[in-house]
C-alpha cells in the first residue's frame, strides 16, 4: 500500500537521501520517494509488516519529524482519479465496439465462436471489477448494483457460452441454442459508460470547495527590521507585519497598521462592490487588494482565519445528511435483496406461465429486471444536489451550517428580523445639525459672509457638542465625536465637566456654560444650550440599512410574513418599521426575553426563522427554526445558526431562502427519475434497460449541476 | 387444464427456495460488534470490516480507513452525524478522529449510499 507522510526539518538535497534510507531500511518498505519542496514522502509498503509508527521512529531516529498526511496529497489523488477515468473509458470504447460487432453481425456474423471470445474478453476484463466488487459483498451478506449486474450479464453469458460450446446439450432441454452474446457485452459497455459521465459529472459537484481552497494564498511578504522577505504562507504567525502591494491577494486575517486600499470581497462574502479599507479596519485573508499598498498585522493565521473556517462549515456541510435523505435510506436498504426476489419471481413466472421459447424468454426478461433495478441514482440523489447546493451557497456568501438547515429554510413562513445591526446599521450616526438662535460663541462672529458665517456656527455647535461628549461614555457620544473628527473640526478644552446619566452633560467652554441634553423621539435630538440660551439642536440615529426595504418587500411579496423584534420603545420601533414596511413589530423586548417571544410565534404554527448578529441573540437564533446569522464578516463558525450571512445585504436573506427551495426541488426531482427510470427500463430488454440504468445515473448528477445555474 | 409438466414444477420450487435463501442471506445477518479501544483499521472490500465498531463517549477515536476495492461507490466514505466525508485512494489509509459526545448508534456508508457501517458509542 502507499502512504504520503509529512517529513519536517529537511533543507537540502542530502536531508532527502538520509530520509529516503532511514524510511527504505525498515523492513517492508519496498519504494520511498521524498520531496524536498512538498516535505513529504511517499513510502510504498507491505501493510502486514510495516505501520506509521515504524516509519516515524524510522525517520525521527535520523533527526527528523514524520507525520500522517491528511489523504495522499490532493495531487496524486487527482492523477489516480484521472488514471482511472482513462482506464474506464477504455473499457467503455472496447465493450460498446465489441457489443456493436456482435448485434449487426458486420464482421463476426453467424460465426459464434469468434463472438465468443469477444465476448469473453469484455465480460472478464471489462467487467472485472463488477466481480471484485460481488465477490467480497457477498462475504459480507450484502449485495450492491454490482452484485445484480454481475448475477445478469454472468447469466446472459454463461448460457450463451454453453450454447456455443455444446449446443447438443441445449437441444436437448428443448431449447434453441441460440447464444446472447450481445446482452452481455453491450449491458457491461452501458453502465460502464453511464459511470463513466457520471464520474465525471461529479468532479464538477465538488469545484465550489475546490475554488474556496484555490483562495488561499501561498506566500506572505513580512515586513521585518526594515527588510521585506517572502515567506510561505504556513510560517506567517499572529503580529507579523505583512505588505500588500496593488493586485495582490491578502495572505492572512488582519488590521491595517498603515496605507490604504480598495479591496475585493467578492469571493468571501458575495457582494461585488469593492470595500474600502483605512488604517484599524480589517482584512480577510483571500481576497484581493485592488488599488493602494498597505501593511497590516496579522491577527488570525492557519485554521483560525476566516477563509479556513469557511472551507471547514462547507466541507462538513456538504458531509452532512438531509432529513429527506433517510426515507431514501431505508428504502435502499432494502432495495438490492428485493430487487434479486424480483428477478427470480420473473424467471419462474415467465418460465411456467411464458409463451414459446419459455426459458429464453425468462432468462431475458430476468437479465432486465436486475439490470435496471440498480438503486446507484437514488443513493445520489439527495447528496450530489446538497454538495450542489451548499457550494452555491458559500459562492455567494451563504454559509450552511449543515444539510438539514437547507431543508428546513424552504419551509420559512416568518421571518423574525432583530432590529439593531440587522435591519439597521446599528451604530449611530449624526444625521442633522440645526442652528437654533442667536446664542453663538465669540468664534463665530469673526466670518464676514452670512453663508460661510452659517456654516461655521453650525461648526462650532458640533464642536462645543464634541468638546463636551469627549468626557461621555454614551453611544451616541461616540457618534458626535466621530463626525466632528470627520469635519475636522477642533475641540476646545472644557471645564466643570458634569454627566447626568438619562439627561445630558454639562460644562465651562471658553468661559460660557454649555449644556447638551436629549429628549428621546424616533431619532435622538440632543439640544445645546450656551449660557442657558438653546443654541442649536444635534439629531443622532441609527440609520436604515440601504437595501432593506426592497429585502422586507420582496420577501412579503414571498408570502413570508415579516416581524421586526427590538428592545427599543414602541414609537422609535414603530418609526423604523413604518419605514421598512414592517407591519408586525415586538418591541421593548429585553435580550433575554427574544427566545421567548421567537417560542410564541412559534406556537402560532409558524415556521420560524430568526436575523440577528448571532452574538447578543443566540438564543433566539437557537430556538427558531433556523437561525440566520448577519455576518460580520469576521466571525463565520456562529454555532447558533444553521445559516451565515457573510455579507451585511438583507437581501441574502432571500438568497438563502431561495436556494433553499431550489436545491430541495432539485432532490425531488432526483428521487423521482431515480425511482420512474428503472419503471421505463422493465418494460424493454436487457440492452435498453442498461442503457435506461446509464442514463438514470446521468441524469441525476447533471440535473443537481444545473443547481450551480440557477439564479437566486 | 393442461398438466404442468415436472420441469416447470422443478423451476417453481427452486425458485422459491431461492427468494427465501435471498431473504435470510441478505436481511437476517447477525452483526458481529468489534470493540474499539483507541483507534482501529477498517478494511474497505466490499464493504467495511469490520463492519460494526464499538466506541466510547467523549474519548477520541482513530478511525483508519484502507481501501482494497476499486469499485467506485467506495472511494469516498461519509459519516454524516460527524459531519465527515473524505476520499479513500485505492490502497491508501486515510485517518478520522471522532470524540462522541452522545451515545447511540451512528451509520457509516459509502458516497452512494450502497455499503454501510456502524459506529456504537457507549
Amino acid at each position: 500500500m502507499k502512504q504520503t507522510y509529512l517529513i519536517k526539518g529537511m533543507h537540502c538535497a542530502s536531508c532527502v537521501r538520509g530520509v529516503e534510507e532511514a524510511i527504505k531500511k525498515v523492513p517492508g518498505v519496498s519504494d520511498v520517494s521524498v520531496s524536498l519542496p512538498a516535505e513529504t514522502a511517499m513510502v510504498e509498503f507491505d501493510l502486514e509488516k510495516v505501520d506509521d509508527e515504524k516509519v516515524f521512529s524510522a525517520v525521527s531516529g535520523i533527526g527528523y519529524q514524520a507525520a500522517l498526511k491528511d489523504n495522499a496529497g490532493s495531487d496524486d489523488l487527482e492523477k489516480e482519479k484521472n488514471k482511472d477515468l482513462t482506464r474506464l473509458k477504455k473499457k467503455v470504447v472496447v465493450s460498446l465496439f465489441f457489443g456493436a460487432l456482435i448485434f449487426w453481425g458486420s464482421l463476426v456474423g453467424q460465426n459464434f465462436f469468434l463472438q465468443l471470445i469477444l465476448a469473453t474478453i469484455v465480460q472478464f476484463w471489462a467487467g472485472l471489477g463488477f466481480y471484485k466488487a460481488t465477490l467480497p459483498a457477498l462475504r459480507h451478506r450484502t449485495a450492491n448494483m454490482d452484485t445484480l449486474i454481475t448475477i445478469g450479464t454472468s447469466a446472459a453469458y454463461g448460457f450463451s457460452a454453453v450454447a456455443t460450446l455444446f449446443p447438443g446439450l441445449i437441444a436437448q432441454a428443448g431449447i434453441e441454442p441460440m447464444p446472447y452474446f450481445d446482452v452481455s457485452v453491450l449491458v457491461i459497455g452501458l453502465i460502464l459508460l453511464g459511470r463513466y459521465f457520471e464520474a465525471k459529472a461529479r468532479a464538477g459537484t465538488s469545484e465550489a470547495i475546490k475554488k474556496l481552497i484555490g483562495l488561499q494564498a501561498k506566500t506572505a511578504r513580512i515586513v521585518k527590521d526594515g527588510k521585506e522577505i517572502d515567506v510561505p504562507i504556513e510560517e506567517v504567525v499572529v503580529e507579523n507585519v505583512i505588505r500588500v502591494r496593488p493586485g495582490e491577494k491578502i495572505p492572512v486575517d488582519g488590521e491595517i497598521l498603515e496605507g490604504g486600499s480598495s479591496i475585493d470581497e467578492s469571493m468571501i462574502s458575495g457582494e461585488s462592490i469593492p470595500v474600502d479599507k483605512q488604517k484599524g479596519d480589517k482584512v480577510i485573508g483571500g481576497t484581493i487588494n485592488k488599488t493602494g499598498t498597505f501593511t497590516y498585522k496579522a491577527t488570525k493565521v492557519g485554521s483560525d482565519t476566516v477563509l479556513a473556517q469557511i472551507i471547514k462549515l462547507v466541507g462538513e456541510a456538504q458531509a452532512s445528511k438531509a432529513p429527506i435523505q433517510r426515507i431514501v435510506d431505508l428504502i435502499s436498504s432494502y432495495f438490492v435483496p428485493v430487487v434479486i426476489i424480483l428477478a427470480i419471481i420473473t424467471f419462474v413466472v415467465w418460465y411456467v406461465f411464458g409463451p414459446y421459447p419459455a426459458f429464453l424468454l425468462a432468462l431475458l426478461n430476468t437479465v432486465a429486471v436486475l439490470i435496471i433495478a440498480c438503486p446507484c441514482a437514488m443513493g445520489l440523489a439527495t447528496p450530489t444536489a446538497i454538495v450542489v447546493g451548499v457550494g452555491k451557497g458559500a459562492e455567494k456568501g451563504i454559509l450552511i451550517k449543515d444539510a438539514e438547515s437547507l431543508e428546513i429554510a424552504h419551509k420559512i413562513n416568518t421571518v423574525i428580523f432583530d432590529k439593531t445591526g440587522t435591519l439597521t446599521n446599528g451604530k449611530p450616526v449624526v444625521t442633522d445639525v440645526i442652528l437654533v438662535s442667536e446664542a453663538y460663541p465669540e468664534s463665530g462672529k469673526k466670518d464676514p459672509g452670512q453663508a460661510r458665517m452659517t456654516e461655521a456656527r453650525r461648526d462650532d455647535i458640533l464642536g462645543l457638542a464634541a468638546s463636551l461628549e469627549k468626557g461621555s461614555e454614551h453611544s451616541l457620544a461616540e457618534a458626535i465625536i466621530q463626525k466632528a473628527e470627520s469635519e475636522k473640526i477642533t475641540l476646545s478644552k472644557v471645564e466643570k465637566f458634569k454627566a447626568t446619566p438619562g439627561y445630558g452633560v454639562e460644562g465651562e467652554i471658553c468661559k460660557d456654560k454649555v449644556f447638551l441634553g436629549n429628549r428621546k423621539l424616533m431619532e435622538t435630538v440632543m439640544m445645546l444650550s450656551v449660557d442657558g440660551k438653546l443654541a442649536g439642536l444635534i439629531a443622532v440615529a441609527d440609520t436604515v440599512k440601504e437595501n432593506t426595504k426592497e429585502a422586507v418587500e420582496k420577501l412579503q411579496k414571498m408570502g413570508i410574513e415579516v416581524i421586526m423584534i427590538t428592545g427599543d420603545n414602541e414609537k422609535t420601533a414603530n418609526a423604523i418599521a413604518r419605514q421598512v414596511g414592517i407591519k408586525r413589530v415586538l418591541a421593548e423586548v429585553l435580550p433575554d426575553q427574544k427566545e421567548a417571544e421567537v417560542k410564541k410565534i412559534q406556537a402560532e404554527g409558524k415556521v420560524v426563522a430568526m436575523v440577528g448578529d448571532g452574538i447578543n441573540d443566540a438564543p433566539a437564533l437557537a430556538s427558531a427554526n433556523i437561525g440566520i446569522a448577519m455576518g460580520s464578516g469576521t466571525d463565520v463558525a456562529i454555532e447558533s445558526a444553521g445559516i451565515t450571512l457573510v455579507s451585511k445585504d438583507l437581501r441574502s436573506v432571500i438568497s438563502a431562502i431561495e436556494l433553499s427551495k431550489k436545491t430541495m426541488r432539485t432532490i425531488r426531482m432526483n428521487v423521482a427519475m431515480g425511482v420512474l427510470y428503472p419503471f421505463f427500463g422493465v418494460l424493454l430488454n436487457p440492452i435498453f434497460a442498461s442503457g435506461a440504468m446509464a442514463l438514470s445515473s446521468i441524469s441525476v448528477v447533471s440535473n443537481s449541476l444545473l443547481l450551480k445555474r440557477v439564479k437566486i | 387444464m393442461g398438466i404442468i409438466s415436472e420441469d416447470k414444477i422443478i423451476v417453481a420450487i427452486v425458485g422459491s427456495l431461492g427468494i427465501i435463501f435471498t431473504w435470510w442471506f441478505f436481511l437476517f445477518k447477525k452483526e458481529k460488534e468489534t470493540a474499539v479501544e483507541k483507534e482501529v483499521d477498517i478494511i474497505v472490500s466490499g464493504g467495511y470490516s469490520p463492519e460494526v465498531i464499538s466506541i466510547q463517549k467523549g474519548k477520541t477515536t482513530k478511525i483508519n480507513f484502507i481501501r482494497k476495492d476499486s469499485t467506485d461507490c467506495l472511494s469516498e466514505v461519509v459519516l454524516p452525524d460527524f459531519k465527515i466525508r473524505k476520499e479513500l485512494p485505492l490502497n491508501g489509509k486515510v485517518t478520522v478522529e471522532i470524540n462522541p459526545q452522545k451515545s447511540g448508534e451512528f451509520g457509516f456508508a459509502c458516497r452512494m449510499n450502497m455499503y454501510h457501517g456502524k459506529i456504537i458509542v457507549k
